[in-house]
C-alpha cells in the first residue's frame, strides 16, 4: 500500500498515466480530509446504488397495487409505510432514485456543457459575440426559473423528458455566466497568446485550453445546483406536470400524499425526506469540491 | 538577409498612439534590443511582429515575408515569442509534457516523445520535470519550459518580452546563460524588449532606445561601456541605470 | 551611539504549517538597529520578507513567529497587546510596500487617504490636517500638491503612486521605516528619485530604516549595514562599503551573478547550490 501511495505521490512522475492518477490521488485525499464532503459522497454514492440495483434491494413492486394494504403506517414488512393504492413507498422511494438521478444526470449534461460553451465562447472573443450571446443569456436568467420551466412543460406537454428539457433549458444561462466570467480573467493571460502564436486556431484554444480552466468551477456550481434541480423536478412533479402516474417520482409522491397529511403523515414525507437528504448530500459535496478544486487556490502555491 | 524589418511602423491602442514611426532593422543572427521605461511602446512593437496587437500601419517583414496584421498558422514555425511572467505563461492545468507537444500537435509533426525530450535536455532541464505541473515548478524552471515551448518549432527568430525580469539575480544569470547558449548553438535571432541596460550589454549586439513611442537612438551594445551616446534622454537613462564610467561603487 | 538601541530583534523565527511539518522560513535572526540604514538582501524564499512583517508582528495565520527578544525603544513587542500594536503601527513604524497600487484605497481620494493616516494616529483641527498634508506632498516632492489631493489612486503614475505611499507612510513622524522592494515596480529613473527621497527624509528626520530588495548594489548605495539572507538565515553581515570584500559563497556568487555595465564575460558565472548547505 505505501509503495503504491509512494508511486502515485511521486513529485516527478514517469508517465502520463502517473501523472494524472497523482493528481486524482492527491485530490482525492483532500476532499476525504472534509468530513461533510465525505458524507455528501456517501449519500451520493448510495442514491447511485439504490438506482442500480433498485429491483434487488426493494422488497416490492413500486407499482403492483394491493388496496387490501392501504395507507399502512410503517412497520417491519413496509418500512416507510404503504400508500393511498396499497404500493409500498420503500420501493417506491427507491425506485424514485433512477429517476432523480436520470433527471440530475440529463441536466448536468444538457445544461453545463451547453453553459460552458456559450460562456467560454463569449468571454474569448468579446465584442459583438458577447454582447449577443450575453443578450440572450440575461433573457433567459431574468425569468424565474420554475416559471420558465412551468411555461416550457405547458407548451411542450406535461413529462418527464419535457421537463428535464425544461429545466435544462432554464439552467444553462447561470453556467454562461461563470464560464464568461472565469473566461475573462484569464482571456488575455499570456499563455492563451502563447497558444495563438503556436498557431493554435480558436476552436483549438477553446476546447483545449479555456474549457478546462472553466470545468472545475462549473462541477462545483452544478454540484451545488443540483440540490436546485431535484427541487424544480420535483416542483414540476407536485404540479402534476413532471412524471405522470404511476412513475414513482418524488415530487408526485408528494403531491399525493398531500391529501392524507394530517392522518397518514409519512406519505408525503417518506419521499420529501429522500429529498431533503439527496439535496443535502449535493451540497455537501459540493462544498467541499470547491474547496478542493477551486483554480484561486489551487492555482500558486 | 534581414530577419525582422520595420517600416515605419505606427501602433495605435484605440484612439491613442503607442509608437509611431519605428523603424529598424534586424540582421539575421543579430541580438538586438529594445530599451526604455514603462509607457515606452517598446512590448508593444513586439506584440505587433507576433500579431497580438493588430491595430497597426506600416511595414513589418519577418524573415522575407511581409506580415499579415493577425497571427497566422505559417509564421508561428518561422517566429516565436517568450513572455515576462513565468508564472502567467504557462496553462495552470498541463503537465509540462503536454505544453511542449501541444505545439508539435498543432502543426502535426511525429516523433513527439523523442523530441520533447530532446528539447528538455536542451534547455537544461532534468527528464524528471517532464510530467510535472507549473506549480510543482519553480520560476527558473517555469522559465525554461516557455522557452522550450517556443522552440518546440525549431524558429528562427526569437521575440522576448523582458524574459528575465521576473526572475532572481542567481536565476536570471542562468537564464541568460541559457539563452545566449541556444543562439549560439542554433543559429537564432532574438529581438529583446528590456529595461535593465546590463542585461543588453550581456545578450546584445545592438539596440534601440525607445521614449515616449518613439525610437531617439539606435546604437551598437558596446556603447554601453563608455556611455557614448548621443540623444540627452538616453544619457540620462544611462546614468539613472548606474552606467557611470567614474561612479564610486 | 551612545542611546538605547531602536530595535533589538533576538533569534526571530517565522515557521508555517506544510503537509509535512512546520516549515521555518526565517531561521534564527538577530540584529540590533539604532537611528541608522538598515539594508536586509535576499532572493526571493529568503525570508526577508517574513522578517519586515514579523517585526510589525503581521505575520498571517496559520504562520507563527516568535523570539527570544523583540523590542523597539524599550517597549517589549511580544508582549503588546494587538490594540496596542496597532496604535504602534503606523505611529511609530510604518512600512511601504512594492506595489502602490494594492497599497492604495482606490475609492478615496489621496488627499484622504493621507489624511486618514494622520488622523488615525493624532487628534488635530480640520485646517491644520490640510496644512500638514499639503506640506508632506511637498516634501515628498509632488508638484501642485493641491491638485494631486483632489485625484483618485488610478489617475496617477506609478512614481507618483509610490511617493504617495511615502507621504502617508512618514506623515505621523514614524522612528522606524521599513521599505519592503519600495521600487521594484518603478521604472530606474523613477527608482533613483523615490529612493533619493526616502534616503533624505530617514536622515533629516534621524530615523531608523530598514529597507529591504533583492538588488545588492542599491542596498549597497542607501544602507550603512546590510545583511544578506538565504534560506531563512543571516549568511554575511557586513557594512554596505565592505560588501565587495564579501567573505560568503553565497554573497559572492549573487554579486558575479548580475551583468555588469560594461560587460565583457561571455557567461556569467551560476550559483552552485550545492556548494554550501542550508537549502
Amino acid at each position: 500500500m505505501t509503495t503504491m501511495t509512494d508511486w502515485l505521490l511521486d513529485d516527478s512522475p514517469t508517465s502520463r498515466v502517473q501523472a494524472s492518477l497523482g493528481r486524482g490521488y492527491r485530490m482525492i485525499r483532500l476532499l476525504m480530509r472534509n468530513p461533510l464532503a465525505v458524507i455528501g459522497a456517501v449519500i451520493l454514492l448510495t442514491l447511485i446504488f439504490a438506482a442500480v440495483f433498485a429491483p434487488w434491494i426493494a422488497p416490492h413492486s413500486p407499482l403492483g397495487q394491493n388496496l387490501s394494504q392501504r395507507l399502512l403506517p410503517p412497520s417491519s414488512t413496509h418500512w416507510m409505510g404503504t400508500d393511498e393504492l396499497g404500493r409500498d413507498i420503500f420501493s417506491r422511494v427507491i425506485y424514485g432514485a433512477r429517476i432523480t438521478l436520470m433527471i440530475v444526470a440529463l441536466v448536468a449534461v444538457i445544461a453545463a456543457p451547453l453553459g460552458l460553451l456559450i460562456g467560454a465562447v463569449s468571454g474569448y472573443f468579446g465584442g459583438w459575440t458577447d454582447k449577443v450571446l450575453m443578450g440572450v443569456t440575461d433573457v433567459f436568467l431574468s425569468m424565474p426559473k420554475l416559471i420558465l420551466a412551468l411555461a416550457f412543460v405547458a407548451a411542450l406537454g406535461p413529462g418527464i423528458e419535457n421537463a428535464i428539457i425544461a429545466i435544462a433549458i432554464t439552467s444553462w444561462p447561470a453556467y454562461a455566466r461563470i464560464a464568461r466570467a472565469e473566461t475573462l480573467t484569464f482571456r488575455n493571460a499570456e499563455f492563451i497568446s502563447a497558444m495563438r502564436l503556436l498557431g493554435a486556431s480558436h476552436a483549438r484554444i477553446i476546447t483545449g485550453h479555456v474549457l478546462p480552466l472553466c470545468t472545475s468551477s462549473m462541477i462545483v456550481r452544478v454540484t451545488l445546483d443540483m440540490a436546485g434541480i431535484i427541487l424544480t423536478a420535483a416542483g414540476l412533479g407536485f404540479l402534476g406536470l413532471g412524471a405522470q402516474p404511476p412513475l414513482p417520482e418524488w415530487g408526485a409522491m408528494i403531491s399525493r400524499g398531500r391529501a392524507f397529511i394530517l392522518d397518514q403523515w409519512w406519505v408525503a414525507t417518506m419521499p420529501g425526506f429522500a429529498i431533503i437528504v439527496v439535496s443535502l448530500g449535493f451540497c455537501f459535496l459540493g462544498d467541499g469540491l470547491r474547496d478542493v478544486l477551486d483554480p484561486k487556490q489551487g492555482g500558486k502555491s | 538577409m534581414t530577419a525582422i524589418s520595420l517600416k515605419n511602423l505606427d501602433i495605435s491602442y484605440g484612439p491613442t498612439k503607442v509608437v509611431e514611426a519605428a523603424s529598424f532593422d534586424v540582421a539575421e543572427g543579430e541580438s538586438f534590443a529594445l530599451v526604455g521605461e514603462s509607457g515606452s511602446g517598446k512590448s508593444t512593437i513586439l506584440k505587433a511582429i507576433a500579431g497580438l496587437a493588430p491595430d497597426w500601419t506600416g511595414e513589418i517583414t519577418v524573415l522575407g515575408q511581409p506580415r499579415g496584421h493577425s497571427v497566422d498558422h505559417g509564421f508561428a514555425s518561422r517566429c516565436q515569442m517568450v513572455f515576462q511572467d513565468p508564472y502567467g505563461s504557462l496553462h495552470p492545468r498541463k503537465s509540462v509534457d503536454r505544453v511542449l507537444s501541444e505545439p508539435l500537435k498543432i502543426h502535426g509533426i511525429s516523433n513527439r516523445d523523442a523530441r520533447v525530450e530532446d528539447m528538455l535536455a536542451a534547455v537544461g532541464l532534468d527528464r524528471r520535470f517532464r510530467f510535472r505541473y507549473p506549480h510543482q515548478l519553480s520560476g527558473g524552471q517555469r522559465q525554461r519550459v516557455a522557452i522550450a515551448r517556443a522552440l518546440m518549432l525549431e524558429p528562427k527568430v526569437m521575440l522576448l518580452d523582458e524574459p528575465t525580469s521576473a526572475l532572481d539575480v542567481s536565476v536570471q544569470a542562468e537564464i541568460l546563460n541559457l539563452l545566449k547558449k541556444l543562439r549560439r548553438e542554433q543559429g537564432l535571432t532574438y529581438l529583446m524588449v528590456t529595461h535593465n541596460l546590463p542585461v543588453v550589454s550581456f545578450m546584445c549586439d545592438r539596440m534601440a532606445v525607445m521614449h515616449k513611442g518613439r525610437i531617439v537612438e539606435i546604437a551598437p551594445a558596446s556603447a554601453l561601456h563608455d556611455g557614448r551616446f548621443q540623444d540627452p534622454y538616453t544619457q540620462s537613462l544611462y546614468a539613472a541605470s548606474g552606467g557611470n564610467p567614474d561612479r564610486k561603487d | 551611539m551612545s542611546q538605547s538601541p531602536l530595535l533589538e530583534l533576538e533569534n526571530l523565527r517565522v515557521s508555517f504549517p506544510t503537509p509535512k511539518g512546520r516549515v521555518e522560513v526565517v531561521k534564527g535572526l538577530s540584529f540590533t538597529l539604532g537611528r541608522e540604514r538598515l539594508g536586509i538582501v535576499g532572493e526571493s524564499g529568503s525570508g526577508k520578507s517574513m522578517t519586515g512583517r514579523a517585526i510589525l508582528r503581521l505575520v498571517r495565520r496559520p504562520g507563527q513567529q516568535d523570539a527570544d527578544k523583540m523590542t523597539f525603544d524599550g517597549i517589549d513587542l511580544r508582549r503588546l497587546s494587538e490594540r496596542r500594536m496597532r496604535d504602534l503601527r503606523g505611529a511609530r513604524i510604518s512600512m511601504i510596500m512594492q506595489d502602490p497600487k494594492f497599497s492604495l484605497n482606490p475609492v478615496m481620494t489621496i488627499g484622504e487617504q493621507i489624511a486618514e493616516a494622520l488622523r488615525t494616529h493624532e487628534r488635530l483641527a480640520r485646517r491644520d490636517v490640510q496644512a500638514r498634508v499639503l506640506q508632506m506632498l511637498e516634501a515628498v516632492r509632488i508638484n501642485d500638491p493641491k491638485r494631486v489631493m483632489a485625484l483618485y489612486p488610478h489617475e496617477v503614475s506609478g512614481g507618483m503612486g509610490q511617493r504617495i505611499m511615502i507621504a502617508m507612510m512618514l506623515i505621523p513622524r514614524p522612528d522606524l521605516l521599513i521599505a519592503d522592494e519600495p521600487t521594484s515596480a518603478l521604472d530606474v529613473s523613477v527608482q533613483a528619485q523615490v529612493l533619493d527621497l526616502i534616503d533624505e527624509l530617514v536622515r533629516d528626520k534621524g530615523m531608523g530604516l530598514i529597507l529591504i530588495s533583492h538588488d545588492l548594489n542599491l542596498v549597497a548605495r542607501y544602507c550603512d549595514h546590510i545583511l544578506v539572507m538565504h534560506a531563512g538565515q543571516v549568511v554575511e553581515s557586513c557594512a554596505a562599503s565592505e560588501l565587495h570584500n564579501a567573505t560568503h559563497p553565497y554573497t559572492r556568487g549573487l554579486l558575479a551573478a548580475v551583468p555588469r555595465m560594461e560587460e565583457t564575460r561571455e557567461e556569467l558565472p551560476v550559483l552552485d547550490r550545492s556548494a554550501w548547505s542550508g537549502t
